[in-house]
């Protein structure tokens, strides 16, 4: 009996994996794992005396406390913002809330260079850590105020009544009862906004502040020993990756106490009174700083730029440069994600979450470390392809993996693998089944998933500020250079090419997913 | 000669401590162009049957074998594409990408003329319907083109795993009926699997009861009702009725009196402890004041076209005695006292250890 056990192993069910999907998962999983491994490899080549050396520097504690202070102080501002709006669309009874409710998500969109543009370009001088955690509170909070508001209209309204009817008066019901109820939800938001906080650069760099990520993008540039930036990009890998594994974590257990959906019943109002006359104008502000200010900013200097004449024929030029790699890349990106996502919707064995989990790395990795690591790799391994396109493209792969395998496994699982097994009932192979089946029925959730990566590489910069090819300068890199340079005429048009050609279809898609 | 021959089949799921042995040793055979139901509570085994013979789950041990030949054992696993097995899952599972004349079409081999799409759904009673979507179907016409899917190709063999339980009940009856008449028509051997013992007796030619990852009891429906081999068959399909007794020869001493049985016990001299067990329908309520046994009415259910009585049988020296229960298509009794009486032959099982309590 015991023998039958154990030479009875998994594999021999008809459920193994397909090694026509598991091979490229491998190379999928291996191309995510690349920057990571050769980041390692690259900061020991000096030797462990080497790293300690850098670790103990007095500039590298000052920029921990930096990186640490700017994220806590983005993070607990994000937080704040994030509740009060989620409570004044979900509970309040404030006029306009319904619109309020569209507005604040939509700062999640800028990227934050734009936003920094905006500072950078105004007369009011808020560079350092003032500029930096104004423009990164305004991107991110959205991140804390989405998924709180879906979790506060998903707390029954029936746990608040039966707080009252305990002798509770509104608010406290409010603080007792649905507060303690979306706090997961909060706090998986607040670690996002960490992660987005150590992993910014555009913004950053432009308000001058030297955190993890412009620290270690000046000392590759200006320094022939570049030991020190590997080192760095490996501490703040550190950093990124803890606070992505916590997030997770943190996911899985506030999936777990979700209670199930009764009949969907509105809340109950609580009435401001006289707090309207500080939650308006307050709410007000923030939308003005965070959306309208960009916004017009970039319309007012675009409008400047234009009547100096600007070269449109460049514009042009870094418009169809930022396509065609950003098209590139959600090339590289779905070839790559197609049988990750089918593997991990499908096959739920050990190598199949370890190969998904490989691909998650990006997710973690902050796009100038997999810029420089890719740096420190093409020219010792991959000299014919550095500092050209495929490159590049390398990088999107590694940077957008994370959100195409998502796109692919959820559309794969919702098609039911009942409806696979018909087909193969039918007399259909394994593959042709893929081909007539699945991927058919997966095709307009994997397209809707690639168009949101292309769109997402649009907007990249770090990485393409790096890798991009000599001579090719998409919109995002122009925008960056002649802010720079204090060109603030020239640059807005760019980031106005860039709102119109990446922010708006985001937005679209994004409402259009939300919905299905 | 058996189209489908299972013996000593052995399926189990996890590994170590979690090892779930869900089928053990289990034996069927399916005569060719029959229709069989395999019934069983959920949890017994069905499913992974189901999905053994179809080619989806691979065997720890034991044999399935098609036309003679083994498709699936320790050793062997023929793809599922390559067996003949087609499948009718529940809620049809049609391809949403596909209209209803490509979901037939699907299965069909390059040998096989496009005309046999038609031809299906004529058979079906779909005529005409081929350009139709499946989101445009009702649940019935779902089903139906899934079958007509399923029958494309010619298969040795239809599974079909609870394909009505999604419709309501109304539409349950007709479709069932429907099914049956084109599987007969198209001569095919099938398979149905289902938690609904109504269903299985309606549907099949042969009834398989399925317990605990073993088949307890396969024949026809009228033998599997009338006949149970064992109390858990006897439970498990249709109502009944237990009662203790004592038995002795072709007799059995019960709260109703004395019974006849259905077979001699073989018991001589001393009488046997066991389980008698009776239909409610076999219970009938007397006219007469002397005659059956004395009980009184704790509960009426009224169903329309019968109706079921719960009586307290009188028992002996103030204990009350067991409780039974009655069908009955006549009027319902307007006095609580009542007297029961037994036609018919009632079955005895005798007490093991583990069964008959």
């Amino acid at each position: 009996m015991l023998d039958q056990v154990v030479a009875a192993p998994k594999a021999r069910r008809s459920g193994k994996t397909p090694g026509l999907l598991l091979v490229p998962g491998l190379v999928a999983a291996g191309v995510a794992l690349l920057p990571i491994a050769y980041l390692v490899i690259r900061s020991f080549e000096g030797g462990l005396g080497r790293i300690v050396d850098v670790l103990f520097r007095e500039r590298t504690a000052l920029l921990i406390g930096r990186s640490l202070g700017l994220t806590v102080a983005v993070t607990t501002a994000c937080v704040l913002l994030g509740l009060f709006f989620a409570f004044i669309v979900v509970r309040s009874d404030l006029p306009g809330r319904t619109l309020i409710g569209v507005l604040a998500a939509l700062p999640l969109a800028i990227p934050s260079y734009i936003a920094a543009f905006a500072w950078v370009s105004s007369p009011v001088d808020v560079s350092g850590f003032l500029g930096a955690f104004l423009v990164l509170t305004a991107c991110c909070y959205p991140y804390v105020y989405i998924p709180v508001v879906a979790a506060m209209r998903g707390v029954d309204p029936a746990t608040e009544e039966v707080a009252r009817g305990l002798g509770k008066n509104a608010w406290q019901a409010f603080w007792s009862v649905t507060a303690r109820q979306v706090r997961p939800a909060a706090a998986g938001g607040a670690l996002l906004v960490a992660l987005y906080t150590l992993s910014d650069f555009g913004a950053v760099s432009l308000l001058r502040y030297d955190v993890f990520t412009r620290v270690i993008h000046t000392s590759y540039r200006s320094s022939f020993d570049r030991t020190p930036a590997a080192i760095l990009s490996l501490l703040l890998v550190i950093l990124t990756v803890t606070i992505t594994v916590s997030e997770a974590r943190l996911r899985k257990a506030s999936e777990q106490v979700r209670v199930g959906g009764g009949v969907s019943r509105r809340p109950s109002v609580i009435r401001l009174g006289r707090w309207r006359w500080l939650a308006g104008p307050g709410a007000t502000a923030v939308l003005g700083l965070a959306l309208a200010f960009p916004i017009v900013s970039l319309l007012y200097w675009s409008v400047t730029g234009l009547s100096r004449g600007v070269d449109l024929g460049r514009l042009s030029e870094s418009a169809v440069t930022t396509i065609w790699f950003a098209g590139l890349g959600m090339l590289a990106c779905v070839v790559l994600a197609v049988p990750v996502g089918i593997l991990a919707a499908r096959y739920r064995t050990r190598p199949v979450r370890l190969i998904e989990h490989a691909t998650f790395a990006g997710h973690a990795l902050p796009g100038i470390v997999v810029a420089l690591a890719l740096v420190f790799f093409g020219i010792r391994y991959a000299n014919p392809i550095y500092q050209r396109t495929p490159m590049l493209v390398l990088a999107y792969a590694v940077l957008f993996l994370p959100m195409a395998v998502a796109s692919v496994r959820s559309s794969v699982a919702m098609s039911s693998p009942r409806i696979e097994e018909v087909a193969r009932s039918l007399g259909k192979t394994r593959t042709e089944v893929l081909r007539l089946v699945t991927l058919p029925l997966a095709g307009p959730g994997i397209a809707a998933g690639a168009a949101l990566v292309m769109l997402t590489a649009m907007k990249e910069l770090p990485a393409t500020l790096l890798l991009q090819p000599t001579g090719a300068r998409t919109l995002a890199t122009s925008l960056w250079t002649e802010t720079g340079v204090a060109a603030y005429a020239a640059a807005a048009p760019y980031g106005l090419a860039l709102v119109v050609l990446a922010v708006i279809p985001t937005l679209i898609l994004m409402r259009v997913q939300a919905r299905q | 000669m058996s189209d489908l021959t299972i013996r000593g089949l052995d399926v189990a799921f996890g590994e170590g401590t979690e090892r779930v042995e869900v089928l053990r040793g289990l034996d069927l055979d399916i005569a060719h162009s029959h229709l069989t139901a395999v019934v069983g509570p959920s949890g017994c085994g069905k499913t992974t049957l189901l999905r053994t013979i179809a080619g989806f789950v691979q065997p720890d041990d034991g044999t399935v074998s098609i036309d003679g030949r083994v498709v699936a054992s320790r050793t062997v696993n023929v793809p599922a594409e390559k067996r003949g097995v087609t499948l009718v899952p529940q809620e049809g599972a049609l391809f949403p990408h596909l209209d209803v004349a490509g979901n037939v079409a699907f299965g069909l081999t390059r040998k096989q003329p496009k005309s046999r799409v038609s031809d299906l759904l004529e058979l079906v009673g779909l005529a005409g319907m081929e350009s139709r979507w499946p989101h445009e179907l009702s649940g019935g016409q779902q089903q139906r083109v899934a079958l007509a899917r399923a029958l494309a190709p010619e298969p040795r063999l239809v599974l079909l795993d609870e394909p009505f339980s999604a419709l309501d009940a109304g539409l349950r009856g007709s479709v069932r009926a429907e099914v049956r008449r084109v599987l007969r028509q198209a001569g095919t051997t099938a398979l149905l699997v289902t938690h609904d013992q109504d269903e299985a007796l309606s549907f099949a030619d042969s009834v398989a009861v399925l317990a605990e990852g073993r088949v307890a009891m396969h024949a026809s429906p009228e033998a599997v009702y009338a006949a149970p081999t064992d109390l858990g068959v006897a439970r498990f399909i249709g109502q009944v009725v237990e009662l203790t007794g004592q038995a002795l020869g072709r007799q059995a001493e019960t709260a109703l009196g004395r019974l006849a049985l259905s077979e001699d016990t073989g018991v001589n001299g001393h009488p046997t402890r066991g389980t008698v067990t009776l239909r409610p329908e076999q219970i009938r309520i007397c006219e007469l004041e002397d005659e059956g046994v004395a009980g009184i009415i704790e509960e009426r259910t009224y169903y329309g076209h019968d109706a079921t009585i719960a009586v307290r049988l009188e028992g002996e020296r103030g204990i009350p005695g067991p409780r039974v229960i009655v069908r009955t298509t006549g009027p319902l009794p307007v006095q609580d006292e009542v007297r029961l009486a037994v036609s018919g032959l009632a079955r005895f099982f005798p007490s093991e250890a583990g069964v008959g309590d």
